[in-house]
């Protein structure tokens, strides 16, 4: 079982957080700070297994984690799972992004965080893995997604143009600050 | 209104999306919590607008939000409101909402029911799988309870994307609501063969949780995972099962067995390494539970390890990690072909990788010896050192004292120098461990009688600079030591060399800023001490030192008396007292020392810890009783107790305390020291050690090399790594002087074999540097060896330890809406639980009949040939036309070899079946070997009826029989149009002939004697054939012989080959493209003195008569020499219980059924029958395929069935050696037969 998928930056921000069992707001806080504490201060060429933190899971549970560029992407899972399952699995997750996002960024999570967990969703289900295909995951929420579009979508074109007017005042338009290289590009590993 | 429509869609227009909230927040990153307490009063009153593409954005907010840490939870209303839009789009961020923030308390959530449901049912199937995905996330066990149903109806929807979904909330559902599981588990079971890889995957995954919690339930289903991972080629599945095979072994060692060739293969052949280390951890968890004695498998560890070296040498960080995990697992079981890799093993712990330390340092472990413990621990304390992070450090330290601490002390040498190491640990800064060194020290100081002298001075010189440990308040754990030090130095004061200044460094001020219950082992340990130097001055005439000393405690104890900790309190004023009046003694020149030093007389052993627990309760004492007879109600007031204390009790008291006078005690001393002196369990002092204690002189401690007093007043120098130079030193010179004495021996014994000395030092070589006798801890005579007192009474899990294998009861279903339109319910639905597996089998046999359409088309023109020969037998036989469908059902069905033979077969039968490996077994399809693997010839633990004792209501029962019944007859029917392969897949009907044994002696006393239902078939010189003919339950016209072939000769049988001459009744089933008279190769050749069983497929018409077929078996026999052909006829028997099945009846069915008026009796009369009579009915039951339905004394109803469902009931009465039986049956002439078969099997014994 995964207990808790988390996304945060370099810096600790969450992009996103899904946990399959309930915690308090505050305490998923301090977990993402934990766990942040936790993998933040390890070299990017160490392992990518930590036995699991204080406040999540206990000596059954361990962190599965991989860096991407700016992100974090941590799995919390029991010993039910494979590890070096897992750790494929958080690769066909970011390569689904990148497929969905066309050259994911952090600033398509940060903007997108619904349509992550929509992916997301198609992926992981109750803490228990749904789909590993990533063929079959995007052609879903891509279906589902026209299904939006043909529902009008949520933010209708005018709404879209007001928005775009009301960034005109903005000082500066996150899109495009220059963040450098944070494409989640990563050359493919070996296959599952 | 119109205006307002507008109005709302413009302001909607102003409303800041998702994306503006974010990039607002971005933008005010220095007043960012009240920029967002602004957007939430926004989205609090976006939430009061009607318009619901308001509410939906609102809420999308709302979920960011949450991530950051706000509590949405006062939105959980519009939430809802959201969740139940039409649109997919707003739907589903409800839903995401709801999944984010909802939990059990959430209380809206009994609002979502309906809407659910609806959603569930909906005609869109992403609707359902939005609600599914956001079910799975707060599903509460109100809401599992009343959706169950529903989601158990979706595990069967058209649509692969909402049966996985379904099948994997399913988990959930059964962890909330347990009851759930036993109702909805057939229907799990059969998505494990689900045509979509997907669903397959998600039925894995659900029944691999389910498993890894209660892996015996779940035993039975082995075989079908067994087939599954020898075909799926997904390898996240392959890594499933394999796990889950990992959880089962244990339970199974058989399985076990059967897995490794197959995992062997897996790991030879994957390129996956994901899936060869599950594999490589699956075999490890194999051998352990095959751990004793089984010798060639030490290649599958060779194998194991092999790999795992690999992984461990592997550039990748992961693999290393997971290589060293998995080696520790070995460890446990086979520490020496892990110890063979040290080298790799030391070379992690240097690695930069923490998480990999910390695996090697689990491995370290077991790798230790008598020989490098030393070398190893000053590796460790170096690490120490070095290590930066607490918690690595605090893990480094656990690891050394585990290390040297693990069974008894078994490789520590010196004990000196392992004081050392623990007093070196406790200057380790702000370790939490304090507590874990002190009770080290405690043990060993309690335990190694030989150390104490050794461990005190070190111990009095901790306390002397206990300021060291203490200076720093954040180091609060580590003094913890100082409770071991003070009590070490107390209670062995005796190897004091100065107690005086010990004395006095237990009673500084400083002292009473230590913790309370430390304070309280100084205060007491300081009497102790008081005591000694007392004794130390006795005789010495106003000793001005004694009374120094009791000066000293006067003037310091009040200090504690003062404490806020009444422990410590207590225990200072009177050891005050105490003082006081022993002052006054000695200015009075009284003798005191002799009776200071009683207080604190006598040896303390250490006890174990779970010695308590253990104490059994003697028999007849029943803790619940009542001392004395409770009050009665009637009884206005509780006079009685009230007399029991006040007269009663102050007398024995009293005479307690006046009675017990000096001779009376030591004459109790006396008798206690006798009953030790017996009692084997209690460890007494040895002489020598006891000797040690009346000269404390410490001749007796080798200590000469070391200036005790020098080094270790000096607390930073490591004091260990002089007792490992010694150590080498010793070892070197005691190496030598062994070779001295071998070559000594060698002069004697020239000529004779050389020896091979100069090997490796072996463990044994290395004798402990001082003899030291371990205390072993006390525990209570008989303890009891139960262990399993840490089991979690909270786990969820328990919850759903059900058994899966006993047939469902009818009350046992899934709640159902009743005031649903019946139109909409399903066709399983509304019929009883039981019969869903078979509604759902249907389908899932639809798929396979694609499968199987190419090995139709071929015997199609067999059968039109044999339809002629049918019409010829229907008259002949006057069957009903049911059957002939039937047989034409076998001829389609026998063609192909069943692929589903693994599922019906039943576990233990599985595992004991051929030795040919199963993988092969598939391969070789056509054999018919092969084909019969389903047989039901042995017992079907899982379907163990319990039936007759069941207390479901009896009208239910009866009508669900009924509905069973009719169900069968439309099956038959859907039969004739579809020809499809059939299956029983009632859970009833696979019992087997060994269980109905048990079923008929359940309460017995006797045991049974051994029987067997194979009888000779032939025999000649060379070999020897026994068989055993049973029904398939899977198919109502075969019946498998399973024949045993045993070499009796010393050469080696081959080629041998099986034929029957068929009748028009009787076929043997041959491979397609076979004749009808070719004979069938036996699939194995026979060394000599070994049997091997083969089983033969036989199609039958008719079943009422029994009959012989003739047959031959030819054989090559080859020994050195020669080979010659031989043949040998044979006989095969059918009789009429060969066609009858175990069937187990509920009493009510079988009343109805004997009431129905549709059978034919008939009776049976047996003399001079002399054996019990559950003997004698297990004889029928094993003999004959019975099984009891009930049993009233002498008396007892019997019931089975045929493989072509005709009922045989027995009514079975013993008096006197006279045994009737009468017996109902709707054949006459097949019951007539089976009577006289039975009558035979007791004329025989």
């Amino acid at each position: 079982m995964i207990k808790a998928i988390l996304i945060f930056n370099n810096h600790g921000k969450p992009r996103l957080i899904r946990f399959y069992q309930y915690f308090a707001e505050d305490m998923q806080q301090q977990i993402i700070r934990e766990t942040f504490h936790l993998v933040s201060k390890r070299d990017d060429n160490v392992c990518n297994f930590l036995e699991g933190g204080s406040l999540i899971g206990g000596s059954d549970y361990k962190l599965i984690y991989r860096h991407y560029a700016t992100l974090y992407f941590v799995f919390c899972v029991d010993s039910s799972e494979s590890e070096l399952g897992i750790l494929d699995l958080i690769q066909v997750f970011v390569e689904t992004l990148d497929k969905c996002f066309e050259n994911v960024c952090e600033l398509d999570l940060i903007f997108h965080m619904d349509k992550v967990h929509y992916i997301l969703q198609e992926v992981v289900m109750g803490g228990m893995v749904l789909e590993t295909n990533m063929n079959e995951i995007v052609a879903q929420v891509e279906l589902q997604n026209r299904m939006e579009k043909s529902e009008g979508g949520l933010s209708t074109a005018p709404a879209r143009a007001v928005s775009a007017v009301k960034n005109m005042n903005l000082p500066e338009i996150p899109r495009n600050i220059n963040i450098g290289d944070i494409n989640i590009k990563v050359p493919s590993l070996s296959p599952f | 209104m119109a205006l307002k429509i507008v109005k709302g869609s413009i302001d909607r227009m102003f409303d800041k999306n998702l994306q503006d909230l974010v990039r607002g927040i971005r933008n005010h990153k220095d007043d960012e919590a009240k920029y967002i307490s602004t957007c939430i009063d926004e989205i609090k009153q976006e939430l009061k607008q009607d318009n619901i593409a308001v509410k939906a954005n609102a809420v999308c907010k709302l979920t960011y939000l949450q991530m950051l840490g706000y509590d949405v939870s006062w939105a959980a209303f519009n939430i809802v409101e959201v969740m139940s839009s039409s649109k997919f789009t707003y739907k589903r961020i409800g839903y995401l909402a709801a999944s984010q923030c909802f939990h059990e308390g959430t209380d809206v959530i009994m609002l979502t029911t309906n809407q659910i449901r609806k959603d569930l049912s909906s005609p869109n199937q992403y609707d359902t799988g939005v609600a599914l995905t956001g079910l799975s996330c707060f599903v509460t066990p109100d809401l599992a309870r009343d959706l169950a149903n529903d989601i158990m109806t979706l595990m069967s929807h058209t649509k692969p994307y909402i049966r996985k979904k379904a099948v994997l909330i399913m988990y959930k559902v059964f962890l909330k609501y347990p009851e759930s599981l036993r109702p909805a588990f057939p229907r799990l079971k059969e998505k494990l063969e689900d045509p979509d890889p997907g669903v397959q995957s998600a039925a894995v995954n659900v029944i691999c949780e389910l498993a890894r919690r209660n892996p015996k339930n779940y035993l039975s289903l082995a075989p079908l995972f067994f087939k599954l991972m020898t075909s799926s080629t997904n390898n996240w599945v392959l890594i499933k099962i394999i796990k889950l095979f990992g959880a089962l072994t244990p339970l199974e060692p058989r399985l076990g067995k059967k897995l490794i060739e197959p995992l062997t293969n897996l790991i030879h052949s994957t390129s996956a390494m994901s899936l060869l280390y599950e594999c490589v951890n699956t075999v490890i968890a194999v051998l352990i539970s095959l751990s004793s004695g089984m010798p060639n498998h030490s290649a599958s560890i060779q194998l194991c390890v092999q790999k795992l070296r690999i992984l461990i040498e592997d550039s990748d960080q992961n693999l290393k990690y997971l290589g060293l995990l998995a080696m520790s697992k070995i460890l446990k079981t086979h520490p020496k072909s892990v110890q063979s890799h040290k080298d790799l093993i030391l070379q992690c712990l240097d690695d930069k990788d923490e998480s990999i330390r910390l695996r090697a340092l689990d491995l370290l472990y077991g790798m230790v010896s008598k020989k490098n413990l030393m070398e190893i621990v000053k590796k460790l304390m170096l690490h120490v050192d070095k290590a930066e992070g607490t918690t690595y450090r605090d893990e480094l330290l656990t690891k050394i004292i585990d290390i040297c601490s693990q069974s008894n002390f078994q490789y520590i040498t010196n004990f000196e120098w392992y004081i050392s190491i623990l007093v070196e640990l406790t200057r380790l800064e702000g370790t939490r461990h304090g507590h874990l060194i002190a009770s080290q020290m405690l043990d060993v100081a309690i335990r190694v009688k030989a150390i104490r002298g050794f461990a005190v001075a070190q111990m009095a010189t901790l306390l002397d600079n206990a300021h060291l440990l203490t200076g720093n308040t954040q180091r609060n754990g580590i003094c913890e030591v100082l409770y071991a030090a003070a009590w070490i130095c107390g209670e062995f004061s005796e190897h004091l060399e100065d107690p005086m200044q010990t004395l006095e460094a237990m009673l500084r001020p400083k002292v009473a800023t230590l913790p309370g219950h430390i304070q309280a082992v100084y205060v007491q340990n300081a009497a102790k001490l008081f005591a000694t130097v007392l004794r130390k001055h006795d005789g010495e005439t106003e000793s001005q030192a004694a009374q120094e000393t009791s000066q000293l405690l006067i003037d310091r104890l009040p200090l504690f008396v003062q404490s806020a900790n009444l422990e410590v309190q207590e225990r200072a004023s009177c050891i005050l007292q105490l003082v006081k009046y022993i002052q006054k003694l000695q200015q009075k020149n009284v003798e005191v020392a002799e009776e200071v030093t009683a207080l604190f007389a006598g040896e303390l052993n250490p006890v174990a810890p779970k010695a308590q627990k253990k104490v059994p309760i003697p028999e007849g004492l029943d803790l619940d009783a009542w001392i004395n007879e409770p009050p009665s109600e009637s009884e206005s007031e509780d006079e009685k107790p009230k007399a029991v204390f006040a007269k009663e009790e102050p007398k024995h008291s009293r005479s307690r305390h006046t009675e017990v006078d000096e001779k009376e005690l030591a004459r109790r001393r006396e008798v206690r020291k006798q009953e030790q002196a017996n009692n084997p369990f209690y460890i007494k002092a040895s002489p020598s050690s006891q000797k040690v204690y009346d000269a404390p002189g410490v001749e007796h401690i080798p200590v000469v090399q070391i200036d005790l007093s020098v080094p270790l007043k000096v607390p930073g120098m490591p004091m260990s790594d002089q007792y490992l130079k010694l150590e080498v030193e010793r070892r070197q010179k005691e190496k030598a002087e062994r070779k001295k004495k071998e070559k000594k021996k060698k002069r004697e014994k020239r000529g004779k074999e050389r020896k091979a000395d100069s090997g490796p030092e072996s463990e044994e070589d290395i004798t402990p540097a001082h003899q030291v006798d371990i205390v072993t801890e006390e525990m209570p005579e008989n303890a009891l060896p139960s262990d399993d007192d840490d089991k979690d009474p909270n786990d969820p899990h328990k919850a759903l330890d059900i058994d899966l294998d006993k047939p469902l009861a009818d009350s046992e279903k899934l709640p159902v809406r009743t005031h649903r339109p019946e139109a909409l319910k399903s066709p399983a639905e509304d019929r009883d639980s039981e019969s869903v597996p078979q509604e759902t089998k249907k389908k899932s046999g639809k798929e396979k009949k694609k499968d199987k359409e190419k090995d139709r088309k071929r015997s199609k023109e067999e059968k039109k040939k044999k339809k002629k020969h049918k019409e010829v037998e229907e008259e002949l036989l006057e069957s009903q036309p049911e059957e002939a469908v039937q047989s034409e059902e076998t001829k389609e069905a026998a063609a192909p070899p069943t692929s589903t033979s693994a599922e019906a077969s039943d576990l233990d039968f599985w595992l004991s079946s051929a030795p040919v490996p199963p993988a092969a077994q598939e391969v070789t399809a056509p054999s018919s070997a092969a084909a019969a693997v389903d047989t039901s010839s042995a017992a079907a633990p899982e379907s163990e009826p319990d039936e007759p004792k069941d207390t479901e209501p009896e009208d239910t029962k009866s009508s669900k029989h009924k509905k069973k019944k009719q169900k069968k007859e439309k099956e038959e029917k859907e039969k004739k149009k579809k020809k499809r392969h059939h299956h029983h897949h009632q859970h009833h009907s696979d019992a087997g002939g060994e269980d109905s044994v048990q079923n008929g002696t359940v309460e017995e006393e006797e045991p049974l004697p051994p029987m067997s239902n194979y009888s000779l078939l032939a025999e000649n010189s060379y070999i020897k054939m026994v068989y055993d003919i049973q029904g398939n339950h899977q198919d109502e016209s075969k019946v498998v012989v399973s024949v045993i072939f045993e070499n009796k000769s010393d050469s080696f049988l081959k080629s041998m080959e099986f034929n029957v001459l068929d009748s028009l009744n009787s076929k043997l089933q041959r491979p397609e493209g076979a004749g009808a008279h070719d004979s069938l190769t036996v699939p194995f050749q026979l060394p000599p003195g070994v049997s091997n069983e083969a089983r033969f497929v036989f199609s039958v018409q008719s079943i009422i008569m029994p009959q012989k077929l003739k047959g031959t078996l030819t054989f090559i026999v080859k020994s050195d020499e020669s080979s010659t052909h031989e043949k040998l006829d044979f006989k095969l028997h059918f009789t009429c219980t060969s066609y009858l099945i175990t069937t187990p009846c509920y009493s009510d069915a079988y009343a109805k059924l004997l009431e129905s008026g549709d059978l034919k009796g008939s009776s049976l009369r047996l003399e001079g029958i002399n054996m019990p009579f559950h003997h004698l009915l297990a004889r029928i039951c094993f003999h004959h395929h019975f099984s009891v339905v009930e049993r009233i004394d002498s008396c007892a109803s019997m019931y089975s069935r045929s493989i072509q469902g005709h009922h045989v009931c027995l009514l079975v009465k013993t008096s006197d050696q006279t045994v009737s039986i009468d017996a109902k049956c709707d054949e006459p002439s097949l019951l007539g037969n089976v009577l006289d078969e039975i009558k035979q099997t007791f004329s025989k014994c």
